[in-house]
């Protein structure tokens, strides 16, 4: 990997590309030419396939919802990408949630500096489907949100100090804007637009393979922002408390679960998430991830639980 | 339901991660594993043996890793990882090479060939098919000597 990445940091116009960028640094990885006639054993080692690129494979966490390292549900405090500290790292995702009456597309890009900032970007699209008639605003009425995430590493390392009890806590802010601010102005919600700033900790006990994450995030968000932040009574920052676990059968292979407390500030109930996960790392740049999630009421449906889909490509 | 799942394996697993901290080996020289059937699972010292031979060659071929080893006495390095990683898996052996500060401190060894050579060495115990969960118990007493072995 290391020339791919040295190919990376020589072409900042790659980071604004991010995109493109991490497809074709895949295709290099794949076509890499190998070095002179190698040593049976080594040959062997070679292709046997994915594992540590620059961080241990899977321990690196897929993308969250919001755009961030983590869990599906929740952030990590674990820096996106493969770079470690000399290098910079990155990864594009797509997810799609389906549940019965709703369903969520997310779609973006982060870069992990040095294995101490994480930048990203992800775009939401919220499509209400028959829902959306049912309220009048029409079939497949859709809210979009775009969301810009940062996080910085603080202390520790989730992966190597292995002797001690200290994770790796990481800082970080998801800042919102959801195009319907007529709408949720309307239904009483006071803003369209919103900051979550959490606090992640995060540990791999390499000796029982899990790594366990805890976050508390301030945040003032309906439905994590679909629905706006704040309500005309209600606008102050609270904490809430999210967690994952997951459990590596393999280096390619994690099972887990995950739950994320959320506000329920609305005239319509809002409950807490909760999900079990498949993350699976087919090469080094890829992993997917497949979720079961129960979401609970959103507005006027109650129960909706979703199949989780994501797919993430990094570098 | 799932919300059942999910907090049974929450609370499971912060019982679990808390009583296996406790067991857990530390970085200072003489740390082990804490169960000694791992041994078993790396195929006892002539497991290790074929091991260290499929990781030098391994190592060898990273570039990552490569310059380091290529003008070294790759034999004695495995005969001392054999002793090394045999006594940290509580087998039958005394480990009575350098101290890892010292072997490594002139060696200018970043995070990224600290973690290329764990890969080459998981991609070993793999190809002599020692169970994943038993490589983590070697890697969790292997991985804090990061600190005196990566310099940069
Ligand atoms: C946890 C990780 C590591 C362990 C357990 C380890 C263990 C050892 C041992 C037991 C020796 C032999 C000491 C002796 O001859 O007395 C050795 C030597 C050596 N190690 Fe490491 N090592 C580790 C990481 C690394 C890394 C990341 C590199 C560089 C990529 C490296 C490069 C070398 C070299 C070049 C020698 C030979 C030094 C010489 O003979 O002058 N080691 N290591």
């Amino acid at each position: 990997m290391k020339p791919i990445k040295n190919a990376l940091l020589k072409s900042p116009a790659c980071y604004v590309a991010a995109c493109l960028c991490a497809i074709s640094a895949n295709v290099a990885a794949q076509t890499e030419p190998k070095t002179s006639t190698p040593a049976p054993a080594a040959a062997d080692a070679e292709k046997s396939g994915p594992t540590f690129s620059s961080k241990l494979l899977l321990t690196g966490g897929v993308t969250n919802i919001e755009g961030s390292a983590g869990g599906g549900l929740t952030p990590w405090a674990i820096i996106g990408g493969n770079g470690t500290k000399e290098q910079i790292g990155g990864s594009v995702f797509y997810t799609q949630a389906r549940a019965n009456d709703y369903t969520l597309n997310v779609a973006g890009a982060m870069v992990g500096l040095f294995d101490r900032v994480e930048l990203s970007y992800a775009e939401q699209k919220f499509d209400t489907r028959e829902v959306g008639g049912a309220l009048g605003l029409g079939n497949g009425y859709k809210f979009t949100q775009k969301i810009y995430g940062a996080k910085v590493r603080v202390a520790g390392d989730a992966v190597l100090e292995q002797d001690s009890w200290l994770p790796q806590i990481a800082v970080g802010l998801q800042h919102k804007e959801n195009d319907r601010g007529d709408l949720l102005r309307a239904l009483g919600i006071k803003s369209d637009r919103g900051t979550d700033y959490y606090v992640s900790a995060t540990k791999l006990f390499l000796n029982s393979s899990i790594l366990v994450n805890g976050t508390v995030r301030l945040t003032k968000a309906n439905q994590t922002g679909i629905l706006g932040f704040g309500t005309n009574t209600k606008d102050k920052y609270k904490a809430y408390a999210e967690g994952s676990v997951a459990y590596l059968l393999r280096k390619d292979l994690a099972i887990g679960a995950e739950f994320r407390q959320k506000p329920d500030n609305l005239g319509f109930k809002e409950n807490n998430w909760y999900d079990v996960f498949v993350a699976y790392a087919p090469t080094k740049n890829i992993s997917v991830t497949l979720a079961y999630v129960d979401l609970g009421n959103i507005v006027i449906k109650e129960k909706q639980k979703a199949p989780y889909l994501s797919v993430q490509i990094g570098f | 339901m799932l919300k059942k799942i999910c907090f049974a394996l929450l609370a499971l697993s912060i019982t679990a991660s808390g009583a296996l901290v406790a067991t857990q080996a530390s970085a200072q020289e003489g740390a082990q594993v804490s169960d000694a059937a791992t041994f078993k699972d790396f195929g006892e010292k002539a497991g290790l043996v074929k091991i260290m031979d499929d990781f030098m060659a391994g190592l060898l071929k990273d570039p990552r890793t490569k310059s380091s080893f290529e003008n070294v006495d790759q034999q004695r390095v495995k005969e001392q990882l054999v002793d090394q990683i045999c006594a940290i898996l509580k087998g039958p052996c005394e480990y009575k090479g350098g101290k890892m500060g010292q072997v490594h401190r002139e060696l200018g060894i970043n995070r990224e060939n600290f973690n290329a050579l764990v890969e080459q060495l998981q991609f070993a115990m793999d190809k002599n098919n020692v169970p994943f969960s038993s490589q983590n118990k070697l890697l969790a007493v292997l991985a804090p000597m990061h600190r005196v072995i990566v310099t940069q």
